[in-house]
């Protein structure tokens, strides 16, 4: 096989790559917020077990989560999962990292001095506005390094879709390589995953540049 | 000052955070266009009677007033508020100026002005931005309406936070140490903006550590010790009374 025979094949991997990447994005960023609401609730019930569920979706492997999110419907429920396998990365992923999002979130509440909801509330502005005109915009600025890191660990965590066959970069790369013989595919799937990298890193630096106006 | 209308009127508050009372059943007015200092030292509960009366913290017992409505009043731990539309309008009363100014840092020295102006008291856009103007111009600070506040110096950003207090046009004005973070330097322009406040018979409770300052610009001065008012009355009244505590804590300050 040549190599753009491998360029080629790999690169029809790379939108597989993408979608995951994109949809758990998409749906972890929002989500984060939820949890990282739940923890920090008053009611301790609440808080308890959305501490308990986040201590093990970062205390187990994602790979496995994946594993128990694609077969579980059909264990547990003997449901069909014919077209479960996208679907459940996205979810499984999404959950995943909604828990490590979530803490962020909250170590970035945390870091808002009490002063600054004391004076809105003088001010008299409602709850709903303080969190989205005081507190929110100066959050998002002190957790954006932060959320760098997990987008950047999430561009090479997309590989592990392969452990439940979902057919993108990674596992392609793996085939033609035990077929071929060669470590090709593998530098071809490292320059492109670190290439994804240079471009959110580009990205994100250009945020955090937009973002340090004060 | 029998005459003049009542802005504020404390019964009867009691607050201990565990077991330590910090205040014993204080009760106060502030009259129409009067400062009143409140002085003491550390630890007399003057600033948590302010904080109750911002309602930024709660009280075991007790009643608040502003302008004759009652804000909050509270039995044996048990805090009753106005209804939220009643309070909302009761809170229009009154603003605060904290000792480290919590300006935010993320708004324009205008948009801090602003803000809560245009979007808490709907107000028309046009008219905040020019009362807000003129309020920098009063502070000495109408070349720093676009800087952020982490640009300005403390004694700055401490009379931005005197105007965006008055930006909402409160009846009365609370400052909570508003020079306690500041240098001596920096203390001047502050004591000097809140004078010409008081020169305009705004009406303002100020609880502060400079003594020379509350003498010369208050109508009245409390002295707090131990959660009580001990002494009461016109600035000559209390700075030459011989109550032992006002005489030792003078005395504390002129060893400093």
């Amino acid at each position: 096989m040549s190599f753009f025979n491998m360029l080629e094949q790999i690169s029809s991997g790379m939108l597989h790559t993408i979608l995951i990447f994109f949809f758990t994005l998409v749906f972890s960023l929002p989500l984060g917020w939820i949890v990282a609401f739940g923890r920090m609730s008053k009611n301790k019930i609440i808080s308890g077990i959305t501490a308990f569920f986040i201590s093990i979706l970062r205390g187990t492997p994602l790979m496995l989560q994946l594993m128990v999110v694609f077969y579980g419907p059909y264990f547990l429920f003997q449901l069909p999962i014919g077209n479960w396998r996208f679907p459940a990365i996205i979810v499984g992923f999404s959950i995943n990292y909604a828990a490590y999002f979530a803490e962020i979130y909250r170590s970035g509440i945390s870091a808002i001095p009490v002063g600054q909801y004391e004076a809105a509330h003088i001010l008299g502005y409602t709850k709903v506005q303080t969190f989205f005109k005081i507190i929110l915009p100066q959050v998002i600025r002190i957790i954006l390094p932060a959320v760098t890191n997990e987008v950047i660990t999430l561009v090479k965590d997309t590989s592990l879709a392969f452990s439940i066959s979902y057919i993108e970069m990674f596992s392609i790369t793996k085939q033609i390589a035990s077929t071929q013989t060669t470590l090709m595919p593998f530098a071809i799937a490292a320059a492109f995953y670190y290439i994804f990298n240079l471009l959110v890193s580009f990205v994100m630096r250009r945020l955090e540049k937009r973002l340090n106006y004060y | 000052m029998s005459e003049t209308t009542i802005y504020l009127e404390m019964n009867n508050i009691k607050k201990s955070f565990g077991d330590l009372q910090v205040l014993k059943d204080i009760s106060l007015k502030v009259h129409e266009g009067e400062v009143l200092s409140i002085i003491g030292p550390s630890g007399s509960g003057k600033s948590t009677l302010l904080r109750i009366a911002t309602m930024l913290e709660t009280m075991d017992n007790g009643s608040i007033k502003y302008m004759d409505k009652e804000a909050a009043s509270a039995e044996n731990g048990s805090v009753h508020y106005a209804k939220p539309q009643a309070l909302r309008e009761i809170k229009k009363n009154f603003g605060l100026v904290f000792q480290n100014f919590n300006l935010f840092p993320h708004k324009t020295v205008l948009h801090n002005l602003i803000d809560a102006p245009v979007h808490v008291q709907k107000r028309n856009k046009t008219e905040v931005i020019a009362e807000a103007k003129a309020l920098l111009e009063k502070m000495g600070l109408s070349d720093k309406e676009d800087y952020y506040p982490s640009q300005l110096s403390g004694g700055q950003q401490q009379r931005v936070a005197i105007a965006r207090a008055l930006a909402l046009k409160p009846k009365v004005l609370f400052f909570d140490e508003p020079t306690s973070a500041l240098d001596p330097e920096l203390t001047g322009e502050v004591l000097k903006v809140i004078k010409a406040l008081a020169e305009e018979k705004m009406t303002m409770v100020i609880v502060t550590h400079e003594m020379s300052f509350a003498k010369k610009i208050s109508d009245r001065v409390i002295f707090m010790d131990k959660g009580v008012i001990a002494v009461e009355g016109t600035p000559e009244e209390v700075f030459n009374s011989d109550h032992s505590r006002m005489q030792e804590f003078l005395g504390k300050l002129k060893h400093e």
